[in-house]
């Protein structure tokens, strides 16, 4: 039978191609399996032409930063683990460094760069009763075991009340780990916390050039290579089971076997291909965002202004939950994706602007209500650029994706970007041989993502066999 | 198969799947993840290995034999042949 395979892999994104690669590398016979004709899920792109220059722009989706970052042979880090595993050598990746980062609260604003003795000189000079438990605080992060696939949830408000008495740094050093990683609102599970704190502020940002459409790319090329199917607008309609799974049958009416189901849908989601979405509907998650993207011919202004990502908020304390509005101004994530590249003065420059929003009130809204506003969405994202930026930019491109482009694309329920409340630590499901890779099973970020459909596949398509 | 071809097998094996190590200094009676940057994740790669170039298995209750280069030929060897 032509259709049987060792394993079938549900998503083109981060985690399904690292998967398909460690398991095609070992000669498995192995298919991913993409409803779209673009990999990346997530962390996409797409191509635009600009109007008044006439040329063709890639921008990409999710990815601001990739987080991790480890200089070329830098041992024991995460991202040097992956190319490893992947057999990806490093300078494939291209990465430029960020300058620094900045939180910006109403009262203080920390920088943070890939040098983590610049985050904590900042604390010193902010905060300097606090300093000394922040090293305390550090210590114990570094030796946390924060991958240990047992782990159950920890609240990281109540570990981080019991080192830091001062809520304004709390609040501070929490914010951008919760955005750009959270599927819980105002709180996160320690571990998440602790794999976010070390892949942001103790290994920082970096970005390939090209964006992550180079990652996209790498991942493909070398899945190809050693002998991997890819199928683009395959979607899965159904997911065979029964007291083990069967496998899969795509929308077109095809049935493909295996024994092996390793799914990056998302557990919700994964769950409905069961018919047993019922069940798991407390655990969609409920954050979702909107992102402008704005382009300007002012590069200079942009790359004066030097920061790479800022975390931005108008007051002292950090709301971080789903807003009883369309989207909330009072915080935002500003990420000027050119400097990652200082050096390079040529072309257009681009801010990208992240709100929380509200899916269900996006939901509701009808066509016309909803292209105007998506038009408000960019003129509050032009108006903090200019209060950041400090002076005014032209646009000569805005793009807006609301809850709805995320559900649309990626599948998600209610556009969750983080995914579910419940995550599935050992990536096992109840169904024998049906695993969850990607965000759902709890590792983070485009680098969390690629460790996660490597060690899952290590784990149950390699080593069980 | 004698045993130098073995340890040849090995460090072949372990050059691939560990491109950034110096190998030439390495103890062959010395623990490879001390000497090496090696994490359990490089040793499922090398068992991987084995069985995909030489079709030699390794079973996980066997991983700690691999400790050594020394161990490494010893264990090996009679697979080998």
């Amino acid at each position: 039978m032509t259709n049987k395979y060792d394993a079938i892999i549900i998503g083109a994104g981060m985690s399904g191609l690292a998967a398909g690669i460690r398991l095609a590398m070992y000669d498995k016979k192995v298919v991913i399996l993409e409803k779209h004709s673009i990999a990346g899920g997530l962390n996409s792109y797409y191509a635009r032409r600009i109007k008044a220059s006439k040329e063709i722009i890639n921008f990409d989706v999710g990815l601001h930063a990739l987080t991790n970052f480890a200089n070329k042979g830098e041992r024991r880090r995460p991202f040097t683990k992956l190319l490893k595993q992947l057999r990806i050598p490093y300078d494939d990746f291209k990465l430029k460094e960020q300058t620094f980062s900045l939180i910006k609260f109403k009262s203080a604003a920390l920088k943070f760069s890939n040098d983590f003795e610049l985050m904590r000189s900042e604390i010193a000079t902010v905060f300097p009763q606090q300093v000394d438990q922040f090293d305390k605080l550090v210590n114990y992060l570094v030796e946390y075991n924060e991958t240990d696939l047992k782990a159950t949830y920890i609240s990281t408000r109540s570990v981080l009340e019991t080192y830091l008495s001062d809520d304004l740094l709390k609040e501070m050093i929490i914010a951008p780990l919760l955005i750009y990683g959270s599927a819980w609102e105002e709180d996160m599970d320690f571990s998440q916390f602790v794999i976010m704190f070390k892949s942001i502020y103790l290994e920082g940002f970096s970005r390939p050039v090209g964006g992550v459409r180079t990652i996209i790319e790498l991942l493909i090329d070398k899945y190809q290579s050693v002998g991997g199917e890819l199928r683009f607008k395959a979607p899965v309609s159904q997911i065979k089971a029964d007291t083990h799974v069967k496998g899969v049958y795509l929308a077109d009416g095809e049935f493909l076997e295996s024994q092996k189901i390793f799914s990056s849908a998302g557990l919700p989601e994964t769950f409905s291909l069961l018919n047993e979405a019922e069940s798991l509907k407390s655990d969609i998650g409920k954050m979702s965002f909107t992102e402008s993207i704005i382009v300007t011919q002012n590069k200079q202004a942009i790359q004066n202004y030097k920061a790479t990502i800022v975390f931005y908020n108008e007051s002292d304390k950090y709301l971080y939950r789903k807003p009883d509005t369309l989207i909330d101004t009072s915080s935002a994530v500003f990420c000027l994706p050119d400097n990652y590249e200082l050096e390079n003065k040529d072309g257009n420059g681009t801010a990208r602007i992240t709100y929380m929003a509200n899916y269900d009130l996006w939901k509701k809204l009808s066509k016309a209500e909803y292209l105007a506003q998506k038009e408000n969405v960019y003129h509050q994202a032009n108006k903090l650029t200019q209060k950041i930026l400090g002076q005014k930019v032209d646009c000569i491109f805005k793009d807006v994706f609301s809850p709805t482009t995320i559900e649309r694309y990626t599948g998600h329920f209610s556009g969750t970007v983080y995914g579910a409340t419940k995550k599935t630590r050992d990536g096992q499901t109840s169904i024998p041989g049906l695993y969850i890779i990607g965000t759902d099973q709890g590792f983070l970020g485009i680098v969390g993502s690629m460790l996660s459909g490597i060690s899952m596949s290590n784990l149950y398509g390699l080593m069980e066999s | 198969m004698s045993s130098e071809e073995v340890k040849k097998y090995v460090l072949d094996i372990i050059a691939d799947v560990a491109p950034d190590e110096e190998l030439d200094g390495l103890k062959a009676s010395e623990s490879l993840r001390d000497q090496l940057d090696l994490d359990s994740m490089d040793f499922l790669d090398i068992v991987m290995e084995l069985r995909k170039r030489h079709k030699v298995e390794v079973p996980s209750e066997d991983y700690g034999q691999l400790a050594t280069l020394n161990s490494c030929v010893e264990y090996l060897t009679p697979k080998f042949a």
